[in-house]
């Protein structure tokens, strides 16, 4: 056992902080304290264009498929030094989610025509899996997919339902989707992975403005939506195999250490800079404690994280452990939201504008107060996304303790 | 010992009641919160035509008797209904400051504006570096021959935008925070010198920031006496918190219900999610913090008459009660509703983000936690 950096590996640090510092877009500085909903799809995609470039946009995948073949500790190294200069982060759908299912049960075909759309950045992803009526429960999902046959289409499915939640489906250009292919089976035996072209006659994209007042989600409505039999993953009514595959990486990505240490320091300096009685409110013994809790709560996350990663590369996982992650995860993300929204005080009230905002709007407040009230409430969504944080403890209870 | 409410109590609930349930629903304030102005002055007009605004004063200044349980009804209901119209700055605050403070004329030249519903007035007391210390203020009122000259700048002002009159704190002497040297002065949004910026606040309301460049008052604006406002603005502030402490309970109340109600719809693996144990008890637990609060915000509005040390820890203890239990609510109703909770559309955001400004208004747990510790 060994915690230290080695000289290779501090070498590396300093490679890859040179890297960002000369490459990532001035004008984005203070992107990864944005909101999604608020940026345009271009600057979204800035940086994920840059680093595709250099070869570094997926450091995860094996190297075949566009890879770096980096160390664990080499893939850590990189996430600490993005949190650091507090890059945008980079959308998961195409690179985490759907990218690895692709490259595990695509056939080669599929290799060859999707993954270089999701590496450039060319295809934007969403992802198709809760409906209205399957959020926790997912495999009882609806949208159906018969099998149908014609001249004009060859072999195709028709889709016929709804999903909701979509991040970021106004922009996507593609969406991967579970779907039920048999009415009959047992839940999670009829179910399918389609990749469905957004463009496709039958598709509309409603927007959900959640209650921080941004554009994140959406409902999307599939309607005689046809689609080659060609974009079937793997085998028909497999995809609840490859579901869970891809949302095991969801949770491991989920844990997001490294921006909550960036995070905490920013809170830090909040706390430093707002005054109680003319002293730093960091200076008091409740919140300072408060702050402390949080961060050894994080330094336990981290080591927990790290233990889970090499494991992995032992060839072991992401097991059900991953769960952990991302309870713990969220957790800290929400609470440091919360301590935020604590040390601003009165100023926490101002709402940020979101939507429509002409850039003439009058912000009262430092500038490290603004948005502070609706960054927590959006947190809010984490333990209910990838799983709900309810749902992680029924996969501990069952996989892991064996309940 | 009873804690049953009076005959002419139930039939004031019960007029807010029908009126919140007529005019008040949750389509309707969302749609009114996103307009320019953000309010309705035709609702103000008919609290007041029910005799809302008259309710807490005494007769003989024009009310209708009652005094904080009234408030707190009215409160109770207001959160149940999400109300944005300025009840807590006009009438308990302006008309606070009014009753304990201020003179005869003052009374008999200004309530009736109030109870009448013609007068909508904020109070700016918060200033940046002074976070919830009351007491800790740069902005100044100088003695100007009979009156005073006003200097300064003051934060977060809710309600302004709808005002046409401010409540001020201002320090006539001592050191910044220093408890001895505040005044509290009634200066006119209008008078030449005060210039505000508006904006919306995250829970659908509106505030100002407030600056005053050598504003001029007569001696008639001065509430109480001079130097001696601290006192007067804590006891107020406290009335305020009994008031709020009402309002996060109405809150809450609508919370807990929506959300029992959402779990006993809401199928998931073919059962009511409220079949499942791990919320059954979650929804208990919001059900105890919403009752512990209840009974906090009835010893808070029992208790304002009482002495300062009594007071101050039961309005404190009230604000750490509700600030806790509204934030576990909040975020567990959202939780429980799913990424529903989540959305603009539904009204538990809105509940949740109202409870989370309550906390803040006024001084946040910690700081009411320290107040109490220090009182006792």
């Amino acid at each position: 056992m060994d915690m230290r950096f080695s000289p290779e590996e501090l070498a590396f640090r300093d490679e890859v902080r040179e890297f960002i510092a000369s490459n990532y877009p001035q004008e984005l500085k203070g992107g990864a304290r944005r909101s999604r909903g608020e940026m345009s799809k271009e600057d979204i995609l800035r940086w994920h264009r840059i680093l595709y470039k250099k070869g570094w946009i997926v450091p995860h995948w094996p190297v075949e498929y566009g890879g770096t073949g980096w160390t664990i500790t080499q893939r850590y190294i990189w996430n600490e030094e993005n949190a650091r200069a507090e890059t945008s982060p980079l959308l998961p759908f195409g690179l985490s989610m759907v990218g690895p299912v692709i490259y595990t049960f695509g056939n080669e075909e599929q290799k060859k025509r999707f993954l270089p759309g999701i590496l450039s950045g060319d295809d934007w992803w969403c992802q198709g899996y809760s409906e209205p009526g399957s959020g926790s429960d997912l495999a009882s999902l609806r949208t159906k997919a018969v099998r149908a046959k014609s001249e004009k289409d060859g072999d195709h499915y028709i889709v016929n339902g709804g999903k909701t939640w979509t991040t970021l489906a106004q922009f996507a250009d593609w969406m991967f989707c579970l779907v039920r292919t048999d009415p009959n089976a047992k839940a999670q035996e009829g179910i399918s992975f389609l990749l469905i072209d957004m463009k496709t006659p039958g598709i509309t994209v409603r927007p959900i403005i959640t209650m921080d007042g941004a554009h994140e989600v959406n409902e999307v409505f599939l309607e005689d939506v046809k689609v080659p039999v060609e974009n079937l993953i793997g085998e028909e009514n497999k995809g609840w195999t490859y579901a869970k595959f891809l949302l095991g990486n969801e949770r491991s990505g989920i844990a997001g250490v490294a921006r909550s240490k960036k995070a905490i320091e920013r809170l830090k300096n909040i706390a430093n800079a707002e005054l109680i009685d003319g002293a730093p409110l960091m200076k008091t013994d409740e919140f300072s404690r408060k702050v402390a809790e949080l961060e050894i709560d994080l330094s336990a996350l981290e080591v927990t994280e790290l233990r889970t990663l090499a494991a992995e590369s032992k060839g072991r996982g992401p097991g059900p452990e991953a769960s952990i992650l991302k309870i713990k995860g969220t957790e800290i993300q929400q609470r440091i939201t919360e301590l935020a929204v604590e040390a601003v005080g009165n100023y926490a009230m101002v709402q940020a504008p979101r939507m429509e905002a002409t850039g003439n709007e009058f912000v009262p407040g430092p500038d490290y107060s603004t948005g502070t009230a609706q960054d927590y409430f959006n947190m809010r969504k984490t333990s209910i996304y990838g799983g709900s944080n309810e749902i992680q403890h029924n996969i501990i209870a069952k996989m892991v303790l064996g309940l | 010992m009873d804690f049953s409410f009076t005959e002419e109590q139930t039939l004031l609930r019960n007029t807010v009641q029908s009126l919140l349930a007529d005019k008040y629903d949750f389509d309707t304030r969302r749609k009114v919160t996103k307009t320019a102005e953000g309010w309705r002055p035709e609702i103000w007009a008919q609290f007041a035509e029910l005799g809302l605004l008259a309710a807490p004063f005494s007769e003989e200044l024009g009310g209708l008797g009652g005094g904080p349980i009234e408030n707190m009804i009215v409160m109770e209901e207001f959160g149940r209904h999400l109300v944005v119209e300025p009840y807590v700055e006009t009438v308990v605050i302006a008309g606070g400051f009014l009753r304990e403070g201020g003179t005869k004329e003052q009374q008999e030249a200004l309530i009736p504006g109030i109870v009448g519903g013609e007068t909508v007035w904020a109070f700016a007391y918060a200033e940046p570096q002074g976070r919830y210390n009351l007491a800790d203020l740069t902005t100044t009122a100088k003695k100007d021959g009979s009156g005073y000259t006003i200097n300064g700048y003051k934060a977060v002002v809710l309600g302004a935008p709808w005002a046409q009159k401010l409540i001020v704190t201002a320090r006539t002497s001592g050191g910044q925070r220093d408890r001895d040297g505040v005044s509290v002065f009634i200066v006119d949004k209008s008078a030449a010198g005060v210039s505000t910026r508006d904006y919306p606040t995250v829970d659908g309301r509106r505030a100002s920031e407030i600056t005053f460049e050598n504003v001029k008052v007569g001696a008639d604006a001065l509430i109480g006496a001079e130097g001696k406002g601290l006192a007067l603005v804590e006891k107020i502030t406290d009335e305020a918190i009994a008031a709020l402490s009402a309002e996060a309970i109405g809150c809450m109340k609508e919370l807990n219900t929506a959300t029992v109600e959402y779990c006993k719809t809401r199928k998931q693996f073919g059962v009511p999610i409220g079949k499942f144990q791990v919320l059954q008890h979650r929804m208990v637990d919001m059900f105890m913090a919403h009752e512990q609060s209840v009974s906090m915000t009835y010893m808070v509005n029992l208790k304002l008459g009482e002495s300062d040390v009594e007071r101050t820890k039961a309005a404190a203890g009230a604000k750490v009660q509700i600030g806790k239990a509204g934030r576990f609510v909040g975020q567990q109703a959202v939780q429980l509703h799913g990424g529903m909770g989540m959305t603009d559309e539904l009204n538990v955001g809105h509940y949740f983000k109202r409870l989370t400004m309550i906390d803040t208004q006024f001084g946040n747990v910690d700081h009411q936690l320290k107040r109490y510790s220090e009182a006792a």
